[in-house]
């Protein structure tokens, strides 16, 4: 369980990054938390060359409000984002994820930078992003670009980056008025990777839902929109029977294959139950709301 | 016979409030670090991928997983293992209370156990079980079956208020 042999370079600057990176080529990795690339090192799953760590790259860091967005820097740990008072008011989707994944020593270093980029299907953040409509900005040697979320992720882990390019930011727009945002997910153990999982966004005008992301994880290779169960919402209160719909719907948008956690069959079930729990739980919350 | 030379970085690192400078091999991780290079056996090791916690040790004050921080990636950093934090007295509390409540079998989490539950009460100095049960789930215990430690982890707590 040790890790091959590599070479370690620190980039304190984003030119120093691409500079490194040039220098060492096509096996070069990006270093950020490392808690799940150094976890991979150690089965020997990719032998890099070298690792090129940007954990102190300070212009990666940080989180900031301007107008409808909060801007959150891919180096930014998981465990900051949790603490922080701006995406407890502003974003509380990513608010109640940071808590359910891994554990305390893990988020301590653990990026958010890096659990899009390593893309994992069954990783909450990835989903919360697409739900969230986040837009990821990526920069390389020839300069910045925009991705949003859902055309980012392109398969187990696979993503839209091109090999010489970092994540750097990641702009994620405020949650509006009459809007809900809810994660609910299955694990095995505290702190494990989900079995099935789902980050909802939901907003109502007048009583009726005027924007729907439901958003599942752990149910395919990528973080899967359930557009038709979107689709079924709008328009309608937010009640019982829309509920159902939904929860029916929603089967038609997924095509899990089996996992450790159990086949297509379960999957398919456990789907069901944490739609029906998240879209439960915004029903509960809006009639307490409306009281 | 051809000898692959192994890469190598040199870090200095404030390791229990003592400077200590070296050069370490660049995938050597902090765990193998503290206890291979610096003999502090205290921190233990087991799965070496993230998983058990038995390698739980703190970094610039922040609890972390001994086995997955490459020992190159530190210099300028403050590091704190068990030895540390037992000389300095800062849980004596919590370690006599493992011993009342016999929440050390084997020993072998318990370093790792001590300094995740020090990281709680930090935080949190009132927690409830679940609570406890939750900061210290990603720490396996394979002796005590968590009872005794949860319960040591209380009573401290409701005795530093
Ligand atoms: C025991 C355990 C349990 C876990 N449980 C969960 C869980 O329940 N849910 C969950 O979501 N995650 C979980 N994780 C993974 C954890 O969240 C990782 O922290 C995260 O996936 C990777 O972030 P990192 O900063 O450590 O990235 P690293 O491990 O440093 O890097 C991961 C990958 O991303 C690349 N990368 C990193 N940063 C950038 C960037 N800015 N731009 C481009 N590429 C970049 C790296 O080159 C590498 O390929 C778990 C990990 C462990 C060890
Ligand atoms: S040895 Fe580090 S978590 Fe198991
Ligand atoms: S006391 Fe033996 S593993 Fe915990």
């Amino acid at each position: 369980m040790k890790a091959p042999d590599f070479v370690y370079e620190r980039a304190s600057t984003l030119e120093d990054a691409f500079r490194l990176k040039a220098k060492h080529g096509d096996l070069a990795r990006w270093l950020a938390g490392g808690q799940s690339l150094l976890a991979a090192l150690a089965f020997r799953l990719s032998e890099p060359t070298a690792l090129i760590d940007i954990s102190r790259i300070d212009s990666l860091k940080g989180i900031t409000r301007s107008d409808a967005m909060v801007r959150i820097g891919a180096g930014t740990t998981q465990a900051r984002i949790g603490a922080s008072a701006l995406i407890c008011q502003h974003v509380p989707l990513l608010a109640e994820a940071i808590p359910l994944i891994a554990h305390t020593a893990i988020r301590n270093r653990g990026t958010i930078g890096g659990s899009l980029a390593f893309a994992d299907p069954a990783a909450e953040l990835p989903a919360c992003c697409v739900a969230l409509e986040a837009t990821l900005i990526a920069q390389g040697p020839k300069g910045e670009r925009k991705i949003a979320a859902r055309d980012f992720f392109e398969g187990v882990y696979a993503t839209a980056l091109a090999d010489d390019e970092l994540l750097t930011a990641i702009d994620i727009p405020i949650v509006q008025s009459g809007e809900r945002q809810v994660l609910v997910e299955l694990t095995r153990r505290s702190g494990d990777y989900a079995m099935a999982g789902i980050a909802a966004v939901v907003r109502r005008e007048a009583g009726k839902i005027s924007h729907a992301r439901l958003t599942y994880f752990a149910l395919g290779d990528r973080p899967v929109a359930a557009s038709a169960a979107e689709k079924s919402l709008l328009g309608r209160t937010l009640d019982g029977d829309a509920i159902d719909a939904a929860v029916r719907a929603a089967l038609g948008d997924i095509d899990p294959s089996g996992d450790l956690n159990g086949g297509p069959a379960t999957k398919r079930h456990l789907a069901q139950v944490v739609l029906e729990r998240a879209l439960k739980r915004i029903m509960t919350d809006a009639a307490q709301t409306a009281a | 016979m051809t000898t692959t030379a192994i890469n190598s970085n040199a870090i200095t690192v404030i390791v229990n409030g003592e400077r200590v400078s070296r050069q370490v091999p660049a995938r050597q991780h902090l765990i193998d670090f503290l206890r291979t290079d610096l003999g502090l056996m205290g921190s233990h090791v087991a799965c070496e991928h993230g998983v058990c916690g038995a390698c739980t040790v703190r970094v610039d004050g922040m609890i972390v997983r001994g086995c997955l921080v490459l020992a190159a990636s530190l210099d300028g950093s403050k590091v704190e293992t068990i030895e540390g934090v037992s000389d300095t007295g800062e849980i004596r509390d919590l370690q006599d209370a493992f011993i009342a409540r016999n929440a050390a079998q084997c020993g072998y989490c318990t370093p790792a156990m001590l300094l995740t539950a020090a990281d709680l009460l930090a935080h949190n100095p009132n927690p409830s079980r679940e609570e406890i049960r939750e900061h210290l789930s990603g720490n396996y215990c394979r002796c005590t079956g968590y009872q005794a430690i949860v319960d040591a982890v209380e009573t401290t707590a409701k005795a530093r208020k």
